[in-house]
């Protein structure tokens, strides 16, 4: 139930563009923007499972087609952002994670480079898988 | 540099015909000691009685003055003119907030919200007054202290989108207070606030944004309290899963 004094009440709107009017609100929207990247890269994955699945004939074409130049570029966006998305959510870590070791509080800077470091054990073994 | 600056006040009156929010703007001398909020009182007391704002303490502890200042949101008390200069200084209320005339906003939601997540000392069985003080170790008043410095402006409110876009959000401050008596070693009621923190409307509605922890005056981080209250909320929901009969 409104009052007849809270009727009066001007109510204070969001404009749509409110994300355009500050830097760090139009970085928040990238971030959030990025996980349409993250969505895209697990797509491509999906589809490259299913021409794995189809035979050396199928891996081809999805070899081709994401060799067309248009591909190519929406890839280079899609890497940008993907390292926006993972860039900013590791160092958001030590915020969200609070670090205790024999009772004392880790500092997060080392919260922050244990993250950093397990990233790239990860993309070493990977890179290992792939390369090697 | 000059010796007067101009402040352009959003005004809101209710009782008049017509009554859209409109800027009117007010030459104030330029001191170098003075605070908006002393540019403030100088319009009430000099220019225009009719002005309505909330101040009390005028040092960064009451959390009434709070304004957005070209923009941002401010404590009026903290915030100098030298700073601004040359201006013209944009002053307008909280955002996000309904506003009740000129520069008031209405705080009832906030408090009720406040309430709700029981920021206080929940003990399964209170011990006797006799029996002493809880006592807590430095370390472990360390683990809540920074969330304790909150001062209920409500400027962390105004700074976030997310309340804006969906005025359900319990919001930092509230959630923020919620994680000190979590943290709290003295504190039993752990779960009791997770039933509201839990919800899609307590930590879960926020995405983040971090502009809260920025317009904090007093060095709180609301937005790491709500990661961190996320994280405990997901833990409890695991454990439950994996071990429903240890959950109550």
């Amino acid at each position: 139930m409104t009052s007849h004094l809270e009727a009066r009440y001007h109510r204070q709107r969001v404009p749509l563009l409110w994300w355009a009017r500050r830097r760090s609100y139009a970085m928040f929207m990238l971030r959030e923007l990025s996980s349409a990247f993250v969505a895209l890269f697990v797509v491509e994955l999906l589809f490259l499972i299913r021409a794995v699945g189809r035979g050396p004939a199928a891996y081809e074409g999805y070899l081709d087609a994401l060799a067309h130049p248009a591909m190519i570029v929406v890839n280079v966006v899609a890497v940008a952002f993907v390292l926006l998305h993972a860039v900013t959510f590791a160092n958001l870590t030590p915020r969200a994670m609070v670090v205790k070791v024999r009772g004392r509080r880790v500092p997060s800077r080392a919260v922050l480079a244990g993250v950093y470091f397990g990233w790239l054990v990860v993309t070493a073994v990977l890179a290992w898988l792939v390369v090697g | 540099m000059s010796d007067s600056i101009t402040l352009q006040v959003v005004r809101y009156r209710p009782d008049e015909e017509d009554a859209g929010p409109v800027v009117v703007d007010y030459e104030v001398p330029l001191r170098r000691d003075w605070a908006i909020l002393d540019a403030l009182n100088h319009i009430k007391d000099e220019l225009d009685g009719t002005l309505s704002y909330r101040w009390s303490c005028r040092m960064g502890i009451c959390g009434s003055c709070g304004m957005m200042i070209n923009g941002e949101p401010k404590l009026t008390c903290a915030t100098f003119l030298v700073d601004l200069a040359p201006g013209p200084v944009h002053v307008a209320p909280l955002a996000n907030f309904p506003v009740i005339r000129d520069l008031i906003v209405d705080i009832t939601d906030f408090m009720q919200k406040l309430g709700r997540v029981k920021p206080w000392l929940i003990r399964d069985e209170e011990k006797p007054v006799d029996d002493g003080e809880y006592l807590q170790t430095p370390a472990e008043l360390s683990d809540f202290k920074q969330f304790s410095m909150c001062i209920n402006c409500m400027l962390c409110y105004a700074a976030c989108p997310v309340y804006g876009l969906d005025g359900e959000f319990v919001g930092p401050a509230a959630i923020a207070l919620a994680h000190r008596y979590n943290l709290d070693s003295r504190d039993e009621g752990e779960r009791e606030r997770l039933t509201i923190l839990a919800q899609p409307e307590g930590v879960w509605d926020c995405t983040f944004v971090g502009e809260c922890s920025a317009a904090c005056p007093k060095g709180v981080d609301p937005a790491g309290a709500i990661q961190q209250a996320k994280l405990a909320a997901a833990q409890d929901a695991v454990k439950s899963l994996l071990l429903p009969w240890r959950s109550r």
